[in-house]
């Protein structure tokens, strides 16, 4: 108990967004008398925090080195009606246009870093008049039309559709959606025997680790939290193809961060620049990847927002960026640099996504809502810069 | 019965993992100049936080007794108010801002709603007259040189009426001159009535001034010597610093220096865009194999600029000459050539350009060289944890663990840190700039001690440094910079002080 007392003491910040997290949850269930935790709304849930996650992953990453991107939002929205022209009047396929649509994200973001890596020019500048030239772009090629129908399923299953039931059953746990339950389970192995393979080797090496029953009761809590989710998702459509891409980008990511010699130099690029080129980083090439891959994620944000909607509208990625930004934070980077994660970041979104969610529900009124919205972020970085200073 | 100025009595402070300072007792008397020595992270900079308020009343045990009251300060401001001056270990000064801005921060006057101008650049200059320093009060700070912008600081402290200045290592990164005005600038001061506490790890320089001195080890008061009463030599000092003595500063060195040329540098130039000037004119010289070549001159006069014209270029000088390592004619446009070539280059400050203070101690050490740690990119996190271990182990870097950020750590265990990261890079050849700056005297002979091993394996060391006996000391040959070329080149065996310091300032 006391061992436990101290590791969630040290690691007050991230259980603290945990706790946060549950608390919204929480208190949503109750007001909304269980709606907010009945199946049908988890995969509505998360099906929004999609496209806002998946930016806020990229976002993080460029707050981390001491950029900001406001550029994403109407990127997102201009890609996603690109996307739209593509298959309804160029009639290209699903994978070509999806293809391309990330392809053009990846030069856009190396667009904005241009200015950035080369000329040393702010961030907030040369993204803004990207947010202006975007919001331009999208206007434009929405000006015919207005807003494109998208008719094609199978692009439009990204945003709405959900991973087929192999193990289909009628007799077998009726209505539930066996894959989702079986994939769930797969996950829980996996995370468990990669757990205890972490563990023998910090042993083989003799560094410290947690008690065993502190180890076994977190192997346990993590299992039955992927259980519970994965039977909420079962219960409803299983598991949808926004979860499926948002959870692919989330592991890629976290993984690239904590485990890569690109990660290392993207924290310590953001930690101390000048350090980081003296150490033969290139700090340059660090910019143009960050960017980058914004461009790339603001191109699946916009393909995931506009599969959702069925459609491209004039006025699709308004405030996304902001959106990003504020999960980014409450997800707890640092605009000083060099410190941030992108598990963080996901909680942040989910954060996020589900006061928007549950106030919805509620009916809150919408002026009330960013308010509320205002408050919560507000709070999450008060709460992380006073761990932060208790830490050091 | 003395008089006291300042007594602190059973100071205890703890960080998390480490007791920085157990139950010190420390006096100074009023008028005195008192020198506070010890070993790298010994307490010296905590104890003078714990006196100034940076750490409040509330997180420390103990008490301070200022001109015989207690006082239990919360903040910096409390101590200002009662007449406590502090000037850090890093500059505190606004580059961009001019000197009179600098000293009257947080004390603008003002007159209406508006700064008067005038009458601050008046007080400033009257400051800087106490200060003994002639620049126009408008100029910008960082169009000065270091020795003129710590006089600044200490005029900014005394814009608020100290009467307790406290100085820490004020002068570890000055040239000789800059400190002899220092310190003389410290004898004028106390004659004003100023009390000073300075913290140095420059024992000479502490002998020429200190009146008492207090040693610390481990968090603990060693001793206080009253130089009237006592003996007080270097060699006492060490003693009581490190627990042992050292007889000799300088290790012996066993191996001689190849014949093989690793490094030659032939009519190299550069000219810097952005200030509209040649920063280098013409250099030419040459490092062999397992030689240690020191690169002497004033601050200011190239040495820097050299090493990292050489090593990438990452200021973006327009370079021309030749560069030939390893027996083949180079040019690195980016400092990850230079490494991946085996040259590597060791900061002079750390702490700007060094490290990344808000990362580990484990992270900073492989930070230089990933690929030793990692496969395909992927990092070997057991593998970068033992390669942190080890070094920490081998070096003795002070430290609770390898996860400790490095900002956590004092000084000269940073300095080490900064040493490892590049010992884990294995080059032919490390520049080395200013190595034993902020340093105690255990870990200089320890840092020179690696170089000799460095060395005796052949490995080639440019070493650059502002301090003439480790210059001597440790030097294989000697070449002597001033104005942006060498001015000549020496014999480490038969030079002497005064010939590099001719050499030094002929231009
Ligand atoms: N903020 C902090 N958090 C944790 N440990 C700290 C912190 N500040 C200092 N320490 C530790 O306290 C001890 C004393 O540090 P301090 O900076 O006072 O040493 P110092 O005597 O000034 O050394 P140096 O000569 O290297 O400057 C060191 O072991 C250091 O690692
Ligand atoms: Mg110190």
């Amino acid at each position: 108990m006391n061992e436990l007392m101290t590791v969630l003491k040290k690691n007050v910040r991230e259980y603290g967004m945990f706790i946060a997290l549950a608390v919204i949850i929480g208190v949503f269930t109750i007001l909304s008398h269980g709606v907010f935790i009945s199946s049908r709304n988890i995969a509505n849930l998360l099906n929004q925090t999609g496209y806002i996650a998946v930016l806020a992953v990229g976002m993080t990453l460029v707050i981390i080195i001491r950029h900001i991107d406001l550029s994403v939002g109407f990127l997102s929205g201009f890609l996603g009606a690109i996307a739209a022209i593509s298959l309804t009047q160029w009639n290209w396929p699903v994978w070509l246009s999806i293809l391309f649509v990330l392809g053009l994200g990846v030069c856009a973001g190396l667009l904005t870093a241009l200015p950035v890596a080369g000329l040393g020019i702010p961030a907030f500048v040369a993204s803004l008049a990207g947010w202006l030239i975007y919001r331009g772009a999208l206007m434009l090629v929405t000006a015919a039309t207005g807003t494109i129908i998208i008719p094609n399923e199978s692009f439009n299953a990204l945003g709405n559709g959900y991973i087929p039931d192999l193990f289909a059953s009628q007799s077998f746990l009726p209505g539930i959606h066996k894959t989702t339950l079986v994939l769930g389970l797969i996950a829980a192995v996996i995370f468990i025997f990669g757990q205890i393979a972490d563990r023998r080797r910090k042993l083989q090496y003799k560094f410290e680790v947690p008690s065993t029953g502190l180890f076994v009761a977190k192997l346990i809590f993590m299992s039955v939290i992927l259980g519970f989710i994965s039977w909420i998702l079962a219960g409803y459509n299983g598991m949808s193809w926004t979860v499926v891409v948002m959870l692919a980008v989330v592991l890629i990511y976290d993984f690239i961060t904590r485990r890569t010699v690109i990660g290392r130099h993207i924290y310590a690029v953001g930690g101390n620049p000048e350090a980081a080129e003296l150490s033969g980083i290139s700090v340059r090439n660090i910019t143009y990847a960050v960017f980058g891959s914004m461009g790339f994620l603001a191109a699946l944000s916009g393909i995931l927002f506009a599969a959702r909607l069925k459609s491209a509208t004039p006025q699709a990625g308004t405030l996304f960026e902001m959106d990003a930004i504020a999960a980014a934070y409450i997800g707890g980077v640092s605009a000083a640099g060099g410190v941030g994660s992108i598990s963080g970041s996901l909680i942040g979104a989910l954060v996020y996504m589900s006061l928007m969610n549950g106030m919805n529900l509620l009916g809150t009124d919408i002026s009330l809502q960013y308010v509320i919205r205002g408050l919560v972020l507000l709070v999450a970085v008060i709460f992380d810069v006073m761990t932060r200073k208790r830490k050091s | 019965m003395t008089d006291n100025i300042l007594e602190m009595r059973h100071i205890t402070k703890t960080f998390p993992g480490v007791r920085a300072l157990n139950d010190v007792n420390f006096a100074v008397r009023r008028g005195e100049i008192h020198c506070l020595v010890g070993e790298n992270g010994a307490g010296k900079s905590t104890l003078m936080k714990v006196l100034s308020g940076v750490y409040p009343h509330s997180d420390f045990e103990g008490e301070i007794i200022l001109n015989g009251q207690k006082k239990e300060f919360t903040g910096i401001h409390d101590s200002e108010e009662a007449g406590i001056g502090i000037i850090y270990q890093e500059l505190a000064l606004v580059p961009e801002m001019t000197v009179y801005e600098n000293i009257m921060l947080g004390h603008e006057i003002r007159r209406g709603m508006t700064i008067d101008v005038q009458e601050m650049i008046h007080r400033a200059e009257e400051l800087l007259k106490r200060v003994r320093l002639s620049v126009n009060s408008s100029a910008k700070v960082k169009d000065l040189g270091i020795g003129k912008q710590q006089l600044v600081e200490i005029a900014k402290a005394l814009s608020r009426n100290v009467k307790l200045l406290i100085l820490d290592e004020p002068t570890s990164a000055l040239n000789e001159d800059d400190c002899d005005n220092l310190l003389g600038i410290l004898r004028i001061l106390k004659t004003q009535g100023v009390t000073s506490i300075m913290i140095s790890h420059k024992l000479k320089e502490v002998l020429s001034i200190a009146e008492t001195v207090t040693v610390l080890r481990d968090g603990q008061t060693i001793c206080t010597l009253d130089r009237q009463k006592d003996a007080v030599t270097e060699q006492i000092l060490i003693k009581h610093m490190v627990g042992r003595s050292i007889e000799n500063i300088y290790p012996p060195r066993t191996s001689r220096p190849g014949e093989e040329v690793v490094l030659e540098v032939k009519n190299w130039s550069a000219y810097d865009a952005k200030l509209g000037r040649k920063v280098l004119n013409n250099v030419n010289f040459r490092v062999r194999g397992g030689e240690v070549v020191g690169l002497s001159g004033l601050v200011g006069s190239g040495r820097t600029e050299l090493a990292r014209s050489l090593f990438g270029n990452p200021d973006g000088y327009i370079v021309s000459g030749e560069l030939v390592f390893k027996g083949r004619k180079q040019r690195f446009s980016h400092p990850r050539g230079a490494i991946r070539a085996g040259l590597a280059y060791a900061t002079e400050d750390r702490k700007r350009n060094g490290l990344v203070l808000i990362k580990s101690i484990q992270e900073n050490i492989s930070l230089a060289n990933l690929q030793g740690v990692s496969k395909n990119g992927v990092i070997n996190e057991e593998l970068d944890k033992q390669t942190a271990l080890n070094f920490v182990d081998s070096l003795s870097i002070k430290t609770p663990g390898i996860n400790q950020l490095v900002m956590n750590l004092s000084g000269g265990n940073q300095q080490k840190v900064s040493v490892a990261k590049w010992l884990f890079v294995g080059p032919d050849l490390l520049i080395f700039d200013e190595p034993t700056r902020g340093i105690d005297v255990g870990a200089k002979y320890e840092i020179y001690t690696i170089i000799n091993d460095l060395v005796a394996k052949g490995m080639s060391i440019l070493m650059i440094s502002s301090e003439l006996p480790e210059i001597l000391g440790m030097s294989d040959r000697i070449y002597v910079v001033a104005n942006g070329t060498i001015t000549g080149e020496l014999d480490a065996q038969t030079a002497t002080q005064e010939a590099v310091m001719r050499l030094a300032t002929q231009y």
